[in-house]
Formats: C-alpha cells, sequence, structure tokens
C-alpha cells in the first residue's frame, strides 16, 4: 500500500506548481488553470486522507470543491472573454486599470 | 412635620414663582397682573417668615428648627446632603430683613420702574434674588449655602446689567461676577476641607464635632476659616475685593439699595456669624476678619470723602460699613455684627432709596455738584433723607448709634489689638459722619446749582436709561408708591436700635453665643459712647463749615492737598493698579492661550496631525495599488505563507512534536 505521505507530497507539490504558475505567468487563462491546479493539488489530499481514515467526509468535500470549481470556471470564463473583448490583450500586467 | 406650620419650603419657593411667571408670561402679561405677581410673592414670603417669627415670639415655637428628615439631595456612600433648612434667631433674624426691606424695595420699584419697557423683567429678576437669597440664608449646610450664595450673584449679575443696552453697565455686571467668583473659589475650597475633615457639611453636625472634640484648634480650622473669609470677602465687597460694588451702581437704584446694600453684601457677614463655631476654634483667622473689616472701613471711608456721584458716595459707604460688620465678627461680637447689620439694611436702603427719589426727580442726574436746594421741592424725600443721614452718622437714637456702639465697645474689649480696631473705627466715623453730611448738603441744603435748561438736557442725556419723565422741567417729587417704603423704611431707622445690642445679643446668644464675655463697666461704657457722639457731631460741624458756611472752602482744601485728594478721587487708583496687575496680563494671557495654544497649538495641531497620518498612509498604501494582478497574488500567497507559519510553528518547535502520522500505520 502507497503511504500517505506520498500522495501528500504530490498534493503540495501541485499546489506549489499552482501557486507558481499563477504568480509568474502573464496569460490570463494560464493564471486561471493554475487555480484549477492548486484545487485540485488540494482535492487529492482530501480524497488521500478520506482513505486514509476511512471517512466519508473527505469524498463529499472533494464533490462540493468540484462543483465550485466548475461554477467558477465557467463565470471566470465569462470574465475572461468580456476583458478579451474590451482590451483585446490577456496579458495581466496590462489588464491595470484598479492602479492609482 | 410635627408642631405648628412653618411654611418653610414656601418661603423660598413663592418669590421662585413670581420669577417664573413674570419671566417666562411677564411680556405677554398685562402690567397690573405683573405687578400683582412681583409684589404678592415677596409679600407672601414676608408673611410666612413673620408668622414664624411671631410663632416664636408668642412661644408657640421653640427655636432653632431644624427639619430631621429634610428629602435628600445629594447621597454617595457616606457623603450625605439633604434640603434641610434650619430655623434659629439668626435665620429669622435675617428672614425678616430678607423678606421684609425686600418687599418694601419691591413696592418702591413700581414707581422707580413704572416706564421701564423690561418692567416684567424687572420684577421676575427681583423675585429671583429674593428666592435665592432666602435659601442662602435658610440653608441648613454649606452647599445649600453656597447654591444661594451663587445664585444671589447671578441675580446680581442679572440686575447690574439690567440696562445691557449700556457698554458700563453689562461690563459692571461681568465685573462683579467675575471678582466674585474669586471669592466663590475661597469658598468652594473651604467646602471641600470642611468635608474632607468632618465629613458633613450640616452647620449643626460640624458644631456638634467641635464640641466633641475640644482640642481641634488652628491649623485645618484656620486654613478653612481663611477659605471661607475669602469667600466673605468676595460677596460683601471688602478689601481686597471690594472693587465691584462701586461699579455695581450702574444698576437700577433700587437694585442698588436691595442688593448691594441691605441684603446680598451682608451674606458674608451672615456666613461668618453662621459658621463662628469655625472661627472661635481659630484666634488668627478671627484677628484677619477684624483687620480686613477695619481696613476697609477706613480705606473706603476716605474715598468716599471726594465722591461726586450720589450712588458712589452710597456704595463706599456701604463698603465701609460692612467693614464695620467684618469688625464686630472679628472681635467675636457677632450679635452686634448682625445687629449693624440689620440697622444698617433700614438706613442704607433708605439712602438708597432717598437717592433713587432725587435721581428720579431730577430725570436721571446723578452728580451731587449738579444737585443742591432740593429741600424745597421733595419734602418727603428731604426728611426721610435727613433721619437716614443721622442715622450713619451715628447720633441717638438713631438705629446706626446703638449698633455701631456696640461694635465699636466690643473692639475696645478686645485687647490691645482691639484698641487700634477701636481707634480706627472712631476714625472712620467721623468720616462718616463728614461724608454723609457731605451728601445732604450738596443735595438738599443751598441754592439750586441745575438750572431748567440743564435739567432738561440731562433728562435727554439719560435716555438711554428708559429714565425719562413726562416733560416736566421742575425737579419734582417722587410717587407715593415710592414714598411709603421711604417713610416706612424712615421709621424704622429710628426705631431699628431702640431694642439694644443687649437685649438683641441674648436674643441671637442660641446661635451665635455671647460673644466676648468681657464686658465694660458703665463708666466706660458712657465714655465710650460719648466719644463715638462726638466724633459724629466733629464730622457734621466740619461738613457744614465746609459745605453750609463757606461753600468755596472744599476747592481750596482740595487745591491745598492736591497730591491727597488725587489720590482719593482716583479711589487709590486701585482700579488702574487691578487693571495693570491682574487684568491686562491675565488678558494677554488668555488670548496668547486661546490664539496660539489653543487655536494653532490644540486646534490646528490636531487637523494638521490628522491630515498628515492620513496622507502618509495613503502615500504608503498606494504602493501596493499598482493595479499589477500578479502582486495582490504574491502578497496574497505570502500572507497564507505567513499565517501557515505561525500556525505551525509552535507545532514544530514543541517538545511533541508533529502530531500527523506521515506513516500510514
Amino acid at each position: 500500500m502507497i503511504p500517505i505521505s506520498w500522495y501528500l507530497l504530490l498534493s503540495a507539490t501541485l499546489f506549489c506548481l499552482g501557486v507558481v504558475g499563477f504568480l509568474i505567468k502573464r496569460n490570463l487563462i494560464t493564471v486561471f488553470m493554475s487555480i484549477e491546479l492548486m484545487l485540485n493539488g488540494v482535492n487529492l489530499s482530501f480524497v488521500a486522507f478520506a482513505h486514509q481514515w476511512h471517512l466519508v467526509k473527505g469524498q463529499i468535500f472533494v464533490f462540493f470543491v468540484m462543483v465550485v470549481a466548475a461554477a467558477e470556471a465557467a463565470v471566470g470564463l465569462a470574465i475572461i472573454i468580456a476583458v478579451f473583448r474590451a482590451r483585446s490583450t490577456l496579458a495581466v500586467d496590462r489588464i491595470d486599470l484598479m492602479k492609482l | 412635620m410635627n408642631g405648628p406650620l412653618l411654611f418653610l419650603p414656601l418661603i423660598p419657593l413663592l418669590p421662585f414663582a413670581g420669577f417664573l411667571v413674570n419671566g417666562i408670561l411677564g411680556r405677554r402679561l398685562p402690567k397690573a397682573l405683573v405687578t400683582f405677581v412681583g409684589l404678592t410673592a415677596p409679600f407672601a414670603s414676608f408673611a410666612s417668615v413673620a408668622h414664624d417669627a411671631w410663632l416664636a415670639w408668642s412661644g408657640g415655637l421653640n427655636l432653632p428648627v431644624i427639619e430631621p428628615d429634610a428629602p435628600a439631595w445629594i447621597s454617595a456612600g457616606a457623603f450625605h446632603v439633604d434640603f434641610g433648612s434650619v430655623l434659629d434667631p439668626l435665620s429669622l433674624v435675617m428672614l425678616l430683613i430678607v423678606t421684609g426691606v425686600g418687599f418694601l424695595i419691591h413696592i418702591y420699584s413700581v414707581g422707580y420702574m413704572n416706564d421701564d419697557p423690561g418692567y416684567a423683567r424687572y420684577f421676575s429678576y427681583l423675585n429671583l434674588f429674593l428666592f435665592f437669597m432666602t435659601v442662602l440664608v435658610q440653608a441648613g449646610n454649606v452647599l445649600m449655602m453656597f447654591v444661594g450664595w451663587e445664585g444671589v450673584g447671578l441675580a446680581s449679575y442679572l440686575l447690574i446689567g439690567f440696562w445691557f443696552q449700556k457698554t458700563s453697565a453689562a461690563s459692571a455686571g461681568m465685573k462683579a461676577f467675575v471678582v466674585n467668583r474669586i471669592g466663590d473659589f475661597g469658598f468652594l475650597i473651604g467646602i471641600f476641607l470642611l468635608l474632607s475633615q468632618f465629613g458633613t457639611l450640616t452647620f449643626t453636625d460640624i458644631a456638634a464635632q467641635l464640641d466633641a472634640n475640644p482640642a481641634l484648634q488652628g491649623g485645618i480650622i484656620t486654613a478653612i476659616s481663611i477659605c471661607l473669609l475669602v469667600g466673605a470677602t468676595g460677596k460683601s465687597a471688602q478689601l481686597p475685593l471690594y472693587v465691584w460694588l462701586p461699579d455695581a451702581m450702574e444698576g437700577p437704584t433700587p437694585v442698588s439699595a436691595l442688593i448691594h446694600a441691605a441684603t446680598m453684601v451682608t451674606a458674608g457677614v451672615y456666613m461668618i456669624a453662621r459658621t463662628h463655631f469655625l472661627f472661635g476654634r481659630s484666634p488668627f483667622a478671627l484677628t484677619m476678619v477684624a483687620i480686613v473689616g477695619t481696613a476697609t472701613a477706613l480705606f473706603a471711608a476716605t474715598i468716599a470723602l471726594v465722591q461726586t456721584d450720589i450712588k458712589r458716595v452710597l456704595a463706599y459707604s456701604t463698603i465701609s460699613q460692612l467693614g464695620y460688620m467684618f469688625l464686630g465678627c472679628g472681635v467675636a461680637a457677632y450679635s452686634a455684627a448682625i445687629f449693624h447689620l440689620m440697622t444698617h439694611a433700614f438706613f442704607k436702603a433708605l439712602l438708597f432709596l432717598a437717592a433713587g427719589s432725587v435721581i428720579h426727580g431730577l430725570g436721571g442726574e446723578q452728580d451731587m455738584r449738579r444737585m443742591g436746594g432740593l429741600k424745597r421741592y421733595m419734602p418727603v424725600t428731604y426728611w426721610t433723607m435727613t433721619v437716614a443721614v443721622f442715622a450713619i452718622a451715628g447720633f441717638p437714637p438713631l438705629a446706626a448709634f446703638f449698633s455701631k456702639d456696640a461694635i465699636l465697645s466690643a473692639a475696645f474689649m478686645a485687647g490691645t489689638s482691639g484698641k487700634v480696631f477701636w481707634f480706627v473705627g472712631l476714625v472712620t466715623a467721623m468720616l462718616t459722619s463728614f461724608y454723609m453730611f457731605r451728601l445732604w448738603y450738596l443735595t438738599f441744603q443751598g441754592e439750586r446749582r441745575m438750572t431748567h435748561e440743564e435739567h432738561g438736557a440731562a433728562m435727554h442725556a439719560r435716555a438711554d436709561t428708559k429714565l425719562v419723565l413726562e416733560a416736566e422741567h421742575e425737579p419734582h417729587e417722587s410717587p407715593w408708591s415710592m414714598l411709603g417704603p421711604l417713610v416706612i423704611l424712615a421709621v424704622l431707622s429710628i426705631v431699628g436700635g431702640w431694642i439694644g445690642a443687649g437685649r438683641f445679643g441674648a436674643y441671637l446668644a442660641p446661635s451665635v453665643g455671647t460673644g466676648s464675655a468681657e464686658s465694660a463697666n458703665s463708666t466706660l461704657e458712657w465714655t465710650l459712647t460719648g466719644l463715638a457722639v462726638a466724633v459724629a457731631a466733629l464730622g457734621w460741624w466740619i461738613a457744614d463749615r465746609m459745605y453750609r458756611v463757606r461753600p468755596e472752602a472744599p476747592d481750596r482744601v482740595a487745591a491745598s492737598m492736591s497730591g491727597l485728594y488725587k489720590l482719593l478721587s482716583h479711589k487709590y487708583w486701585v482700579d488702574e493698579l487691578y487693571q495693570t496687575v491682574i487684568v491686562k496680563p491675565l488678558l494677554a494671557m488668555s488670548r496668547f492661550f486661546l490664539e496660539w495654544v489653543v487655536d494653532v497649538a490644540i486646534l490646528g495641531g490636531a487637523a494638521w496631525l490628522l491630515g498628515g497620518i492620513a496622507s502618509l498612509g495613503g502615500a504608503i498604501l498606494q504602493r501596493w495599488q499598482s493595479g499589477n494582478l500578479r502582486s495582490y497574488a504574491a502578497w496574497l500567497a505570502a500572507a497564507a505563507a505567513v499565517l501557515l507559519i505561525i500556525m505551525l510553528l509552535p507545532e514544530l518547535l514543541g517538545a511533541n512534536g508533529i502530531d500527523i502520522k506521515w506513516a500510514g500505520h
């Protein structure tokens, strides 16, 4: 049986990749995908713990996260399309109207 | 309450009701109704006092009456103050004077203020004064007394500044109020000291505690007494706080008679007599009282010698006579002081009212150099004034002869220093006689010095005071509403002293003690009395020589002693001295404080500081607001990392190590 620490290490790795991708990528869609990656990294640790302790609650949480992520993807992609239509670019550095 | 009905709460509350009615509705009520309310309230109050006095005199009432279960006012822990009033011979005499003379002056005011547009306001203030004065007199504890004390100060301020359109009247009111505050401050400190020493403010409790501790003497008691004395010098216009009283003459003349001669200014004397058990334990404070009184008596009398404004002469005379009362208190002859207070209330109110009648008859003229020969035009005023002048000069058998004599002989009996006080008092008596007869000669005797045109001019010049009368060019006698009180007060000034200092003292003994035990033998007594009458006659003789026989003499004397004359006519430059030494530096300091410290430093500084913090914070926080999505995310991630570290750090460092089982078994 694969020890839980392996799952957790993989989960942390995915999460950190997500964070790094979020911080360094310029394309809005890539940034968006990095967020999905972080969410799935967390999902993985939920599932691993649920398996470890034989509790179903962790898996229920995963479903919640997936539902929220799907809704967020729908809204987020709609916003991205709106941004692209308005500014003809998806580079986050140039979407800076809120700057003082 | 058991026993006979005393109506004690009604005595102050009736004038207060009068104040409310006239003060709130007075402008809309018809004048007759205003008069009715304004006169009924003090009369009912006087009737209640007279009723109580009759009960006490006929034996239906045992004095003193102290309400045992008065409603509580302040009750905090061990500190308890109630609304209790005290009725003993002292307060009964004082109440009779206050409400009796007060009622007479109310009647007089009906005539005097007849044409004034502020008629209702005037009566409401006068009733307010009576309310506070009776509260002061009836008070069973120091705090109630202080309430009345402050209240009469307020009423005095309102009435001095009654003609507030006149700048001089308004500033005189302010001066009176501010100078009184200095004295009140001393009084207040005295109250705090009393509270810390005795834990109670009720007069009877303090007296009882003092009786229980015969060893308690000097020290704190002296401090308390001196503080109370400072309060008394403010209210009773003694050195060095007397400066407000001459200026207070800006008010209507009946006010000068009631508040600034007969009643309010005697509150200081009353207060010292009321707290005599404290002064009795502090010979030093008592000596201070005597020194202040004697010095004031002489000082004010010398100023009165050369004043030309008829009301100012009377004002300085009042200060001087109050000095006599302080002298009486200072040699522990409290009953003599209160006796003089009573007779003084009669003859000084009479003097002021007669002077008011003269001023009224001349259409507002107050300068004695322009009067003269009024005997023919105002016979009733003349004769009543004559009674008052002889009374204050101390001729037998008029009132002040008995009371002044009682004070002077008590001073003579009071040791070596008492001899000095007695001598100064005697000199003052001579001066008093001189300046009063000077006033008498200048005003009523001799030739008329005011021409018809001048009379008319004076009327117009004083038009702002609303004292203009019917267009009549002869000096005229006043209406009977004014002359009636004059006659009654003249009778009182004659018979007021006949009760005699001895009997009066015996009557007051339960309140103020018997005073100096030593009494003069009859030969000495008669010698002193003879001397007092002799100096009074001497004063009259000098005034007669100077102002009747040789009318040019005063100018010659003034010219030959021009330095002294200047000193006196400028009132020793005390006002100027206070102006430069106290008022100007204080004003400059206040202005500096207001403009630079408060306005610029505190208010401006606070505004600058708040604005500076906001814009500085904005300038710093602006850096975060880069508009760069990734930098926001980086801050978010960094904060999350910091939170995580903070959460986990104790776990990592803890002795238990990490709880999570990394291995799957």
